[in-house]
């Protein structure tokens, strides 16, 4: 028998001379194919005498094994390669800018309006509305403005017709509010955000005939002008996330509230003022069939694009309403 | 309410400097609006006479004055006015004066040595503009400081009053309400009454007493109403905000600031006969003092003599008997008449003075005849004249019933504890008159509070006293209830953060728009319409959002915008007979690519599709028991051929489509514009999920091609499949469209997807096929469509 020895070292050099995994197959047959030089010699192992056999057969197999390992081992660097080739034909740029989609935004205002909803609905406030085309009655006599009072000049009102205006403040909204909840029934404790859009008849730098405003209310037995303090106090160093921020109030009239403070927030150094507010007026229950006796409320008013303006350090109040997609995407 | 600082602590005794009296004012509820000083700071000038002037020996325009400046020796000053001459009383400014922007120094003026400077009110800085040096008084004392000569050491202060604090429209009533916060002395002047010289008056007849229950009327005669005003008064009336007009003009208008009593001097010559206080008949008309000639209404009060209207009571007096030069003899009228009488008359007639807005706001009707002696005697003091009786005319006057104020309530609605001898102290210094039994105040307002009817105003007067800033902040303590929170009902947030995600950037606009938007875009002929619009573009109520966002659009466009997807969330609003109805809509808009420029995909206009994907986002499509139908159907503002009325369980909800291209052109738009508008409020309710068993055996799917008439709607041939509930077939969907080669002409190809299950059982082929076969005869049957080869 033959040394076959030397087939490993060529088996070695032709695997690794084969590039592909092709080659390497066509290079395998050599060895191992069925008229391999290895297959052959396995087959002439017959022709051997029985006490030769066994000596020779174990001599092939050190070698085949020799080059079966040679052709795992080349196959595995191939295979390593090819995905090395195809890993690096996927490679991206990662730096890419994302696939665009589309970005929307909610109005400066609408954050506003979601932050004040949210604070107050955290103490228990639920949101109320009412009808823009408010009648002269909910807007005014209800609220104690009866015709010809001087307070009505100071309104600039939108008419509509002899009965109906654009409201010129959220406060009817607690009117309307507190008569339909005793319709029902239901009796203080009554706590209520009313926002929405007021009009009034100003045009220029500093006034817009249609504005924002947050209208609220809280009735119970034991609520005082100093729990009115407390809370306009505490929502605005909440909204205005600003512990230090402290709330002036000021003596007022509003027809509908008494005792009427007009509310200004420490502010730069200064005072600003930021919305009226006061105890409600007696009338005001009469109209709605509250005991004044028994109950007491509070009630106040705010801007809430001064709101806006503050929070966000906007200096035009014309922005909000010419809705110019290069001021409304900075609120995304 | 303008008045000098000067003038008001002359009435009352305060040792607070202008800053903390303005701040007392503010914070007890007399907002001082505004205040400045009524002359810029400047030091060193005097009152001072020329007592020679010599032409400057090497200048034409100059001259060299002597001047008395109240020193031993006058000095030499070199001064270049036009007016400088000997006689001449002016301020001089001495050296080492600052005077306002400069400082004055010792100076040889070509040649000749000056000491000083006379000045005109320019460089003073009391005046913008001088013509020449500031001419004084002959009388004035050489050597004053021109500062205490002329007061200027003064403040204009403005107040903005509220509607209810009439009593603060005088100086006097401004000083009582200073006393009353401060605690000080009030120092008002004693009025007598003037002497009666005269026998002659007029009679008064006051045929409305309850208009005008109190009329005092008195003639002077023999005055000389061409004096010039004095001074001091013409200073206070200035520094009011008021002209000096002419002596009698100017004395009313004087008690008018000082009492807060409108007055009216007629000139009595032109009066004919006795007077009279009534309604205006039918017809009658009055020539007012602004020459503004008016037709009376049968409401209007008016004073009348024998031939007719002389004036419109406390509003204005009439142009015929007016005061002039000439006047010899007048007729002085103070009078009080009811808020209510005068309230809205004036504003009615677009106008508003100082007389109505006190009247509308309630004038002191105890002291009435206070004002017309204190008017005579300054009259008779400046004028001179012989005064007669006064005519007064007395009714009912407006009661000043006692108000009670308890202790126990003003704690409870304070939210503050307070001594019973606080309370007592304070009302004591809003001079109320009151008593006191067992906790409870019986407090009697005073003639000049039209304020004080209810506890609660008594309340408020403590604790404006007391001081706001007093009161703590406390938080309110409550009862812990959750809020009712359905989970079937979304918040409008929840909508509007969906757009958001979609793209869409939120805008507010006016709900008031122009006519033409609603009668051409939306064929609104008979739009909600505003009595008095802000500008004529604006005049209409809107009934769709749509208006707004296209306008946004163009605002945009014209900004070098080339995309923009919008909505906004609004109440429109309709009238229907005579009620009035809002409804909350939201309202979409997209115009541009679809997705933003970008290098990952290729550029694709938006169009119908896309919108109509945000639309069903919006109603909730993928939700249970929601029947959504879209009908073809026109709307002016639509492009006829791609429009769509929507349906949400029967129910009209809304409109999607194309923005008309007429109205495309109009707007100078340059690509197609799609819209969208829905009834918010059936976007809001949601179903509240329920569990089905979710079987386990797998479904079956088959696709299949069918080819029908290009006229038939996918959505009818969807329902039509859904309706007949075909015994296994679970779902059928759209995958694909198609029209051309290998279709015949105006047929289409609808590729369908068909899902089956049995829930008991694993389906074999021939009960699937048996059910295709059942879908594909309905479908032949109802659309006439044939399987595709």
């Amino acid at each position: 028998m033959a040394d076959l020895t030397h087939l490993i070292a060529e088996a070695e050099a032709d695997f690794a001379n084969s590039a592909s995994m092709n080659d390497l197959e066509i290079a395998k047959a050599k060895y191992l194919g069925k008229s391999g030089s290895l297959t052959d010699a396995l087959k002439g192992l017959g022709k051997l005498s029985a006490e030769e056999r066994p000596a020779a057969g174990a001599a092939i197999n050190v070698v085949k094994q020799a080059v079966e390992a040679a052709l795992t081992a080349r196959r595995e660097s191939l295979l390593n390669a090819e995905q090395a080739k195809q890993l690096a034909q996927e490679s991206i740029d990662v730096t890419l800018p994302a696939r665009a989609q589309s970005q929307g935004g909610l109005h400066p205002v609408t954050l506003t309006l979601k932050r004040v909803e949210e604070l107050f609905h955290s103490i228990g406030f639920e949101v109320a509305t009412g009808p823009e085309i408010e009648t002269d009655f909910y807007n005014f006599t209800a609220l104690n403005i009866p015709e010809d009072h001087p307070a009505r000049a100071m309104h600039d009102t939108f008419y509509i017709d002899e009965a109906n205006v654009l409201r010129t403040h959220t406060s009817p909204v607690q009117v309307r509010y507190m008569e339909n909840t005793l319709k029902t029934n239901k009796t203080p404790p009554l706590k209520i955000i009313a926002p929405g859009r007021v009009y009034r008849v100003d045009s220029d730098a500093t006034h817009s005939p249609m504005f924002h405003q947050v209208e609220g209310l809280w009735v119970d037995e034991d609520i005082s002008f100093a729990n009115l303090k407390g809370v306009v106090q505490d929502f605005l160093q909440k909204f205005f996330e600003r512990d230090d921020l402290t709330v002036r109030f000021r003596p007022s009239f509003f027809p509908f509230t008494e005792p009427s403070a007009e509310m200004d927030m420490s502010w730069n150094g200064g005072w600003l003022e930021i919305g009226g507010c006061g105890m409600v007026h007696p009338e005001v229950f009469k109209h709605v069939n509250i005991d004044s006796e028994k109950y007491r409320g509070f009630a106040f008013g705010l801007g809430v694009e001064r709101l806006t303006m503050l929070r966000y350090g906007v200096n035009d109040l014309r922005h909000f309403f010419n809705n110019d997609l290069r001021f409304l995407s900075q609120f995304r | 309410m303008q008045f000098s600082e000067n003038w008001l602590r002359s009435l009352v005794n305060t040792d607070l400097d202008s800053q903390a009296l303005s701040h007392a004012l503010t914070m007890a509820g007399l907002e001082v609006e505004d205040m400045q000083p009524v002359a810029a700071a400047f030091s060193k000038v005097v009152v001072a006479k020329i007592i020679s002037a010599e032409k400057h020996p090497d200048a034409d325009r100059l001259q060299v004055c002597k001047v008395d400046v109240g020193l031993a020796e006058p000095l030499q000053i070199v001064c270049g006015a036009a007016n400088a001459r000997a006689g001449l009383v002016a301020p001089c400014a001495m050296v080492g004066a600052e005077l306002p922007g400069f400082s004055i120094k010792q100076a040889k003026v070509r040649g000749i040595e000056s000491f000083g400077m006379m000045c005109s009110s320019k460089e003073l800085g009391l005046s913008a503009e001088a013509t020449g040096l500031l001419e004084l008084d002959s009388e004035a004392v050489v050597g004053q400081d021109i500062r205490q000569y002329l007061d200027l050491d003064d403040h204009l202060l403005t107040l903005k009053l509220t509607p209810n604090r009439s009593d603060c429209l005088s100086l006097t009533g401004i000083a009582r309400d200073v006393a009353a916060i401060t605690g000080a002395a009030t120092r008002f002047e004693t009025i007598s009454p003037a002497a009666v010289e005269l026998s002659q008056h007029k009679k008064v007849t006051v045929a409305e007493p309850s208009a005008c229950p109190r009329y005092c009327g008195r003639l002077i005669s023999g005055i000389n109403a061409q004096v010039s005003t004095p001074a001091w008064m013409v200073k206070r009336l200035e520094r009011s905000g008021l002209r000096s007009i002419s002596a009698v003009v100017d004395i009313t208008n004087y008690v008018l600031l000082a009492l807060g009593q409108p007055m009216h001097a007629f000139d009595a010559a032109k009066l004919n006969g006795d007077v009279s206080v009534r309604f205006a008949n039918a017809g009658e008309s009055l020539g007012l003092l602004n020459d503004q000639t008016i037709q009376l209404k049968a409401d209007d009060l008016i004073i009348a003599d024998a031939q007719g209207a002389i004036a419109l009571a406390g509003i204005m007096g009439g142009k015929p008997t007016a005061v002039s030069d000439e006047t010899t003899d007048v007729f002085l009228e103070s009078a009080f008449f009811i808020p209510s009488v005068i309230a809205g008359k004036a504003r009615r007639l677009g106008l508003s003075t100082d007389s109505s807005y006190r009247f509308e706001r309630g004038v002191d009707f105890g002291n009435t005849r206070n004002a017309i002696e204190y008017a005579t005697t300054l009259i008779q003091k400046i004028c001179g004249g012989k005064a007669g009786d006064v005519t007064e005319v007395i009714g009912a006057l407006p009661a000043r019933h006692p108000v009670k104020l308890r202790m126990a309530r003003l704690v409870s609605v304070l939210g503050i504890t307070f001594e019973q001898q606080t309370v007592a102290q304070l009302l004591t210094q809003l001079g109320f008159a009151f008593s006191v039994v067992e906790e409870v105040f019986t407090v009697t307002p005073p003639s000049y509070r039209f304020d004080i009817t209810i506890e609660e105003d008594l309340i408020e007067e403590v604790a404006r006293l007391y001081g706001y800033d007093h009161i703590p902040a406390t938080p309110p303590v409550a009862q812990l209830n959750m809020l009712i929170a359905p989970e079937q009902q979304l918040h409008l947030n929840q909508l509007r953060d969906g757009l958001v995600s979609a793209g869409y950037q939120e805008v507010v606009t006016y709900s008031f728009v122009d006519e033409s938007w609603e009668r051409d875009l939306l064929g609104n002929s008979t739009p909600i319409k505003l009595k008095n619009p802000i500008a004529s573009n604006l005049s209409v109520m809107r009934t769709s959002l749509w208006g707004g966002l296209l306008d946004t659009l163009s605002y945009n466009l014209n900004r070098k915008q080339d995309r923009a997807y919008l909505f906004e969330i609004g109440a429109v609003y309709h009238q229907i007979a005579s009620a009035y109805h809002e409804t909350t809509r939201i309202s979409g808009l997209a115009y541009g690519s679809a997705k933003p420029e970008q290098w990952a995909e290729s550029s694709k206009e938006v169009d119908f599709f896309d919108v109509k994907a945000h639309v069903e986002a919006l109603l909730g499509a993928t939700h249970t028991g929601r029947q959504i139908v879209y009908e073809k159907a026109t709307h002016s503002a639509l492009h006829p051929g791609q429009s769509a009325r929507i349906l949400l369980n029967g129910k009209v909800i809304g409109w999607l489509g194309k923005l008309h291209p007429k109205w495309q052109q109009q707007y100078d738009l340059a690509k197609s514009t799609f819209l969208f508008e829905m009834d918010a409020d059936a976007l809001l309710s949601r179903h509240l999920p329920a569990y089905q068993e979710v079987s386990k055996l797998l479904p079956v799917r088959r696709d299949l091609a069918i080819v029908l008439d290009e006229n038939i709607a996918v959505q009818t041939v969807l329902s039509a499949v859904k309706k007949a509930n075909i015994p296994l077939i679970q779902e059928v969907a759209l995958f694909d469209l198609y029209q051309g080669k290998g279709i015949a002409e105006s047929k289409k190809s609808l590729a369908l997807s068909v899902l089956m299950h049995d829930t008991q059982k694993t389906l074999t082929d021939v009960e699937a096929d048996t059910a295709i076969a059942n879908l594909l005869q309905l479908l032949q049957n109802n659309f006439d469509a044939t399987l595709r080869n």
